[in-house]
């Protein structure tokens, strides 16, 4: 059960379109130098979800707060729409197991042989996240976007290694899963909903679109390319 | 029960490169050719837009142009002893799918196999003794040699505008080239892709090792080029989009691009898209085909299709099924080693080095290719009296893309989140790239295919299981070569190196090649062989088979040139000699 006595989620508050705290391309140091702190950067409405509950959206916004931390060289993980990311993701083809093969019988497996369960994307995100907050709730006494962040650092970090015992469903993997969601959120197109302002992008130095570099590989090769990154959206 | 359709000169099951080859040559041969694809249709001006196509979400983490686990996938399993479970998603790799098949969305590497790849059990054995190889190692001869298939690579690569170097033209070796190569008739098309920073660092410490680097050979066309058939090529634009993508300018060639144009304009050919082959009516007395099912898939309706020649042009796996379905050729048991449909089935051992740099790489300026690659170290070009194993491999930059999901990486020690990771993943992004192993696989008695007792696909046949695990010998292969990576790296003046040997079990879920081979193999003996030395099984006389099916083993540079190779020089078998009597064009 939720605990309702607390204001619900600052995922439900702030989500939305990071600022202008987001970093140019500068290295690590020269932004933090630079950059202002992100807890200045604009905040945009909150978008509405698809498939996520609000403890779903609140505990993955707790996740990739904890993944992807406010900082010079972006803004937070949920700042850069990962959230919105994920719950497009889980309410398309994808979530509800496009690509996916489900014929039974479902048997456990050994490691080499993969995903074995009966449970979509979608579903297995539902079962993942009630099990997190149950282990959250039996080891620190809240659920888990309401544990401070050492805490959540920590229960990331025993869920990662394998020490995490979660009721019905195995941690590590699912640590695995909310790791790839957050990476994809971060890194793909922003037309997906997540990298917003195209965050990542400008963090690493990927140029994304249009790249023809047929006229300039030779004057680029081994120097630094000092392009405004593109999305898919700019040429549409 | 399957309509009967009016009988037809040929069918081929599948068209990917194979398919679109032999079609094009039999219809040119006058044949009336239909082609059964199980996928949709898909053309480059459809399906390969800017600025859609670069997507990398879409096309390459969710495997967008590829076919759907829950209409086919496999079992899989390390060893005959444990229970096989369904690859449920694509993970370590993924199938193509709807026309043009895989063809349209490689990475464009054109190699050819070093000529002592196609007599290998012979080769290894007169050089290291008959008792050098292990027994476990079931490695054959193909039937067929590098001098035979020469003149066809040439077409192949002439077809696909391959941009290289040439290392041995007619037995001359050419400086810049690769001095490890069979002889060629004729220079590559075009001329080398522009070489990235990786590629020239990796050239130049391979230099000074007193390795021979050379352009890998790329079929991401260097200049606009017009092949012999007539069809248009585009130039490479670097864009870094090239594996699991389609090309937006067709420079990269595929049977969309190089072949299709010429052929879906002849009336003798005719495809049936969304045409789903399930398995064919043989007659063994015959030894004859006599048909084709497949189910039209927009209607549901199931057809029966004679033909005079059938040509399986389907994934290995696929093929591999096709022939146990059908009943052609005995099955393979690994218990006795007896048996040939599913024997010696064999994948890719890759492995790499992570190596950090202070140079910008620019990874986002990439093609398929990087290109440059040493092939010192290839399949046999070295002497392993005292190493332990046989086989090798090229090593190479991969720089083909920055895409940002999958093409990062930090060094280790570095948390895998939070600040620090970020503030290393910025610094670390355009200063890193892989030094791949791409290695040999070579056949062993415990890897084969055969069919799954238990899990089925979606027009309700076995699936296909896979039992593979990388053998002791390409295990040690794998270190020995990464180890040779590794120096490469160093020699570079990487900052750190993390070399990475394949050590551990074969795996659902760690990705490297989509390339697999073996189970419906060609040789010299019907007993140790499905195919005959220009792909006619032994046991059914109108009855061809394509791709990597019919590799004896895996060598160690990409399959698609050796496969494009095959289907010309099957081809032409067909052509000149079956047509005008048919029946086995190898006596048993």
């Amino acid at each position: 059960m939720a605990d309702t006595s607390i204001p619900r989620r600052d995922f439900l508050k702030g989500a939305g379109v990071a600022g202008a705290g987001a970093a140019a391309v500068l290295s690590g140091q020269e932004a933090l130098a630079q950059a202002p702190s992100s807890a200045t950067a604009a905040k945009a409405a909150p978008e509405a979800l698809l498939t996520l509950t609000a403890t779903e959206a609140a505990f993955l916004s707790a996740v990739y707060d904890t993944f992807i931390p406010a900082d010079a060289l972006s803004s937070s993980g949920t700042d850069c729409g990962l959230v919105t990311f994920w719950d497009r993701q889980l309410a398309g083809a994808f979530g509800n197991g496009q690509g996916l093969y489900r014929n039974g019988p479902h048997i456990p497996g050994k490691p080499e042989q993969g995903y074995q369960l009966l449970l979509t994307p979608r579903a297995y995100f539902a079962a993942g996240i009630k099990a997190a907050n149950a282990y959250a709730k039996k080891t620190v006494g809240k659920e888990f976007d309401r544990i401070g962040p050492a805490d959540r650092e920590a229960m990331l970090k025993d869920m990662e290694a394998g020490k995490a015992q979660f009721d019905g469903v195995n941690a590590k993997p699912f640590f695995e899963a909310l790791y790839a969601s957050a990476m994809e959120g971060f890194f793909s197109d922003p037309i997906h909903g997540g990298n917003r302002n195209l965050a990542s992008w400008k963090m690493i130095g990927y140029p994304g679109l249009p790249a023809t570099y047929a006229r300039t590989a030779e004057q680029y090769r081994g120097k630094k390319v000092d392009l405004k990154p593109q999305s898919i959206q700019d040429f549409i | 029960m399957a309509t009967v359709l009016k009988s037809v000169d040929v069918v081929i099951v599948g068209l990917g490169w194979s398919g679109s080859i032999m079609a094009r040559e039999l219809t040119k041969a006058g044949l009336n050719v239909v082609a059964l694809e199980r996928g949709a249709d898909r053309t480059p001006a459809e399906d390969f837009v800017f600025p859609y196509i670069r997507d990398e979400l879409k096309v390459r983490v969710r495997n967008g142009l590829m076919l759907d686990t829950a209409t086919e996938t496999l079992t899989m399993r390390n060893a005959p002893s444990e229970l096989a479970l369904p690859m449920r998603k694509w993970d370590v790799f993924s199938l193509g799918d709807n026309v043009g098949g895989a063809g349209s969305h490689w990475n464009g590497i054109t190699w050819r196999f070093t000529p002592s790849e196609f007599v290998l059990r012979t080769h290894l054995e007169e050089r290291y003794g008959k008792n050098a190889l292990p027994a476990d190692m079931t490695i054959q001869d193909w039937g067929v040699t590098y001098d035979e298939l020469e003149p066809h690579y040439d077409r192949f690569e002439k077809l696909c505008g391959t941009s290289g170097k040439a290392g041995n033209i007619r037995g001359k070796i050419v400086e810049g080239g690769n001095p490890f190569e069979g002889a060629r008739s004729d220079e590559y098309p075009n001329k080398p892709l522009i070489m990235s920073q990786a590629g020239m660092m990796m050239s130049k410490a391979a230099r000074e090792l007193g390795y021979h680097p050379f352009p890998t050979p790329a079929s991401n066309s260097s200049a606009p080029y017009t092949n012999p058939e007539g069809c248009q090529i585009g130039q490479c634009q670097y864009c870094g989009h090239c594996e699991y993508f389609g090309c937006e300018v067709n420079a990269k060639a595929s049977p969309n691009v190089c072949l299709h144009p010429v052929l879906f304009a002849d009336p003798k050919f005719e495809r049936r898209t969304l045409a789903y082959v399930g398995n064919l009516k043989y007659d063994a007395a015959a030894k004859k085909v006599r048909s084709v099912f497949y189910i039209d898939r927009r209607t549901g309706v199931e057809y029966e299709q004679p033909a005079d020649l059938v040509i399986l042009c389907a994934y290995p796996f696929n093929n591999v099924l096709l022939m146990r379905l059908a009943g052609v050729g005995k099955p393979y048991d690994p218990a006795t080693g007896e048996g040939v449909i599913g024997k010696n089935y064999c994948y890719q051992t890759n492995s790499g080095v992570a190596a950090f740099v202070d140079e910008e790489i620019n990874p986002f300026i990439g093609t398929g290719v990087s290109p440059a690659v040493i092939d010192d170290f290839q399949g046999d070009n070295f002497d392993h009296g005292g190493l332990g194993f046989f086989g090798g491999g090229y090593i190479a930059p991969s720089v083909s893309g920055g895409r940002p999901i999958q093409v990062r990486n930090v060094p280790p020690g570095t948390p895998r989140w939070g600040s620090a990771w970020k503030e290393a993943t910025a610094k670390w992004y355009n200063h890193w790239f892989p030094l791949s192993v791409h290695g040999t696989s070579y056949a062993n008695r415990n890897n084969y295919l055969d069919l799954d007792p238990t899990w089925r696909d979606a027009i309700g046949r076995p699936l296909v299981r896979m039992t593979f695990n990388y053998p002791e010998n390409d295990r040690k292969m794998s270190v020995f070569m990464t180890n040779k990576a590794n120096d490469i790296a160093k020699a570079m003046g990487a900052k750190i190196t993390v070399p990475a040997p394949r050590t551990s079990n074969f795996g659902a879920t760690n990705g490297q090649a989509s390339h697999h081979t073996g189970g419906v193999i060609m040789g010299k003996d019907p007993k140790t062989s499905a195919l005959n030395r220009y792909l006619q099984s032994w046991d059914c006389d109108n009855l061809f088979v394509m791709g990597g099916a019919v590799y004896p083993q895996n060598a160690g540079h990409n399959p698609t040139g050796t496969i494009a190779a095959l289907a010309y020089w099957s081809a032409k078998a067909i052509t000149e000699q079956y047509l005008k009597s048919p029946g086995a064009l190898v006596k048993a």
